[in-house]
């Protein structure tokens, strides 16, 4: 009975998402059902598009399961593309400094440990503006997202530009040595994906089972009453940022190392984004955090298929996702509303 | 209107809060609703007024069963709630309040309306002040015609009388005894037997969620209500008051200066023994909250020295528990629960939840408090809330400050709040505390301290004063001899 009932919201969503998306579809004259048949398997009908969906997957998982931590302290963090930009921005400064023969296992864990300290503390700027000037995490994690961009293109066209000219498909690559190992012949780095369940791992055991993790949760639902009971509300919520900007910076480190091979102009590419809207559908509930990754991603991926296959552009997937998030907040709203009443 | 209940339940949870209740409301008159806090009055008024549904039951108005469910929907069969906080716009005028809520066009005929109820009520109200700029009082005020004007042939008042002055009080009673010869239909619910005595045609009792008895014609005897609202219990001895004995010295002021962005303390200089329950009298605002907030270090004075302890006072510390007046917004996380409480409150780093489960089973029986250990305190009633949050202070606490112990609170509840405040007393802790109700800071301060105009008196010993002197102080009569 419980159970149906928490179910309740994310079907009445995925129907009518289904259904949006559909006519959104049929308006343009598409065939939903092959599109749909496309989008939701495209990514798992050969290997090397399953190793493009789990490529996807490991730093959306990074972002969405920092978020689990930072919505959970009630702090909205969209600055988590610009978070995930300077990760990758400061693990290839890191990476920069490699000569051939170098210990290449050293670099990577300090170009990862560089990322994830640098998406912290972008991060940090943004808890401590927050409480020190009472200004909006969500206007100071937007506004930061623009100048951590400004800062990569600044570093691909400007210091770290190729010799002779500056590209678009970013700085010079990396050494070949510096890439990690992919398995077999498939793009798939066994590193980030194990990184990211290795951190969705922690951060679970954090929220739901250790003291932190529940002064976190009571931080964010009132910070008043969490003080008169001892908690240190403002640090709980910094250090919820901060966690949560790391996590984000690794993933821009994990792209650079594993996905470019190179500083690129657009690193974080809307995954940041995307683990917002993760995040959102699930209400930031860590427990889901794995099953919604891997739905969108198998989306995101299977979508690229849809103009090889159908002449459809891959966008539409979007456009379900979109329909989804949105469905599932008001579905979601709308239970609430019923049951209080 | 007459309104007629007929079996109506609803439960929160495991906690049922009205249980096959049947009731009927005649027209033109006064109804006192009478019952101790939890048993379940505002329950059976939110689902009248729609804010509630009902699990089961019905309501009929003049013989016509209607659908409730919605604030919408009773207003529109003509049922309208006075809630214990006015559900207002501050920045609005009074006009703007109305027309905003009134769904009536043409903005002449409301302030005609408006100035029609303001009248033959007897409200003073000036309909262009913003709402900001009332008093509590007038803002029910307010409410009550803003209703009328809606249409609403039923008024529902939740505990009316808290928060207002006396003359507001009798403004308030007069306007009801009006609106009720108008033909209108007036629930007045309160703990407050007096006011029921005062006020209303016939009463209805509410104890543990049902029904006691049948509605009755007023009058009652007292002592009848009084079995009715507490069955037995009303029976049991009240526990006396016993004295304490300051024990050292736990604060120290020197030329304290204590400032809040409208009031302005001192400076004076105190000394403040260990072991005592201190009252602070006075009228609300008059700088009780400032002075329990710089006890407690959470405010530090623009000026001078406080020490706790022989320490300098530099932040909130742990061992001074300050429960504040707004319990549900600043003193407990209300959609956690009691075990989630006593983990934030004791510190393991990994606590796997059964340590804080059998304390919290431990604190239930000790306070008496009607909760299963996971409910979410937003779900317990007004008293049990009020318990739970003396249950999660702990018993390393030196000192607790509360403004308003039991406020809203019965009388049954009011006094078991202040058994363990007494209790904890007695073994040691030091309790400051303030209240709008003369009778308890008499009843139960060891040492008072009167607030007035901008100063506070010396420490009084509670046996110097009588109510009426103490009343007198409040109001400035002879409060020059006192002052610090």
């Amino acid at each position: 009975m419980n159970n149906l009932r928490l179910a309740r919201a994310p079907l009445i969503a995925i129907l009518v998402a289904l259904l949006m998306t559909t006519i959104v579809l049929a308006t343009t004259d598409a065939e939903a059902i092959s599109a749909f048949t496309v989008m939701f398997s495209g990514a798992l009908t050969s290997p090397s598009r399953v190793a493009d969906m789990v490529m996807l997957a490991a730093p959306l998982l990074l972002c969405a399961a920092g978020l689990s931590i930072s919505f959970a302290a009630g702090q909205y963090n969209l600055g988590i593309e610009g978070q995930m930009t300077v990760g990758g921005v400061i693990s290839m400064a890191v990476l920069r400094q490699y000569a051939d023969g170098g210990n290449v296992a050293v670099y990577w864990i300090i170009a990862l440990l560089a990322g994830a300290l640098a998406g912290a503390a972008w991060a940090g700027v943004v808890a401590l503006l927050k409480q020190y000037t009472r200004v909006s995490e969500i206007f100071v994690g937007l506004g930061l997202n623009f100048v951590a961009l400004g800062f990569s293109l600044y570093m691909v066209f400007g210091p770290w530009k190729r010799p002779g000219v500056a590209s678009m498909s970013g700085t010079e690559p990396l050494p070949d040595s510096l890439w990690l190992p992919v398995i077999g012949t498939t793009r798939v780095t066994l590193i980030t994906p194990l990184v990211a369940v290795i951190v969705l791992a922690l951060f679970w055991f954090l929220l739901r089972a250790t003291q932190w993790g529940l002064e976190v949760r009571a931080s964010g639902l009132s910070q008043p009453a969490s003080r008169r009971l001892g908690v240190p509300a403002v640090r709980r919520m910094i250090q919820a940022m901060l966690v949560c900007g790391a996590a984000a910076g690794l993933a821009g480190a994990l792209q650079v190392l594993g996905v470019y091979h190179a500083l690129v102009p657009n690193l974080a590419s809307g995954i940041g984004f995307m683990g917002l809207l993760v995040a959102l559908l699930i209400n930031a509930d860590i427990r889901f955090v794995a099953p919604l990754v891997l739905l969108f991603a198998v989306l995101t991926a299977g979508s690229i298929q849809l103009p090889l296959s159908l002449s459809i552009d891959s966008s539409i997937s979007g456009v379900f996702q979109g329909f989804l998030v949105l469905a599932m907040i008001v579905a979601r709203a709308f239970i609430s509303i019923k049951e209080r009443a | 209107m007459h309104i007629s209940i007929r079996n109506l339940c609803k439960a929160f949870g495991n906690v049922v809060a009205n249980n096959d209740i049947s009731v009927d409301f005649a027209a033109g008159q006064i109804h006192g609703i009478l019952g101790e806090n939890g048993a379940g009055k505002s329950t059976l008024m939110k689902m009248l007024s729609g804010i509630y549904t009902l699990d089961s039951g019905a309501v009929a108005i003049n013989g016509n069963e209607v659908l409730l469910g919605a604030p919408i929907r009773s207003l529109q069969v003509g049922i309208g709630m006075v809630g214990q906080d006015p559900l207002d716009i501050p920045v609005f005028t009074i006009l703007q309040n109305i027309a905003a809520g009134a769904q009536i066009a043409g903005h002449t005929q409301i302030a005609d309306s408006f100035a029609a109820w303001n009248a033959l009520l007897g409200f003073e109200l000036q309909p262009h002040l913003r709402i900001q700029q009332l008093t509590v009082g007038q803002r029910q005020q307010v409410e009550i015609i803003r209703l009328l004007i809606t249409g609403s042939q039923v008024l529902i008042l939740d505990e009316p009388t808290t928060g207002i002055s006396a003359a507001q009080k009798d403004a308030l009673f007069g306007a009801l005894r009006t609106i009720a010869r108008e033909g209108k239909t007036v629930l007045f619910v309160t703990h407050k037997l007096d006011e029921v005595a005062a006020l209303c045609d016939t009463v209805t009792v509410l104890r543990a969620g049902s029904l006691v008895g049948t509605q009755a014609q007023m009058p009652v005897a007292k002592d009848v209500i009084l079995q009715a609202m507490f069955g037995d219990r009303s029976a049991q001895a009240s526990f006396t008051v016993g004295h304490h004995h300051p024990n050292g010295t736990l604060w120290h002021l020197n030329d304290v200066v204590m400032q809040s962005a409208n009031l302005r303390l001192g400076p004076f200089s105190q000394e403040i023994a260990a072991g005592q329950i201190i009252g602070l009298a006075g009228l609300e605002g008059s700088g009780q909250t400032l002075y329990l907030q710089h006890l407690a270090g959470m405010r530090l004075p623009r000026s001078g020295s406080i020490r706790f302890l022989n320490r300098q006072l530099v932040g909130a510390r742990h061992d001074a528990v300050y429960l504040p007046a707004d319990r549900l917004h600043e003193g407990i996380i209300p959609s956690m629960s009691l075990v989630e409480h006593v983990q934030l409150l004791h510190k393991h780093l990994l606590d796997p939840g059964q340590t804080a489960r059998q304390k919290v089973l431990q604190l239930i029986r000790d306070y008496n408090i009607k909760a299963t250990p996971d409910i979410a305190l937003e779900l317990l009633s007004g008293g049990n809330q009020q318990r739970a949050m003396l249950a999660l202070i702990p018993e390393s606490a030196r000192v607790i400050l509360v403004e308003h112990p039991t406020r809203g609170l019965d009388a049954y509840s009011a006094e078991s709040i202040w058994h363990r405040l007494q209790e904890r007393c007695t073994r040691g802790t030091t309790v400051v505390f303030f209240s709008a109700d003369l009778e308890e800071v008499m009843t139960y301060s060891d040492a008072i301290i009167v607030f007035y105009g901008g100063s506070l008196s010396r420490i009084l010993d509670r046996d110097t004063l009588t109510e009426q002197s103490l009343a007198r102080l409040i109001g400035g009569v002879g409060f020059a001899e006192v002052m610090q």
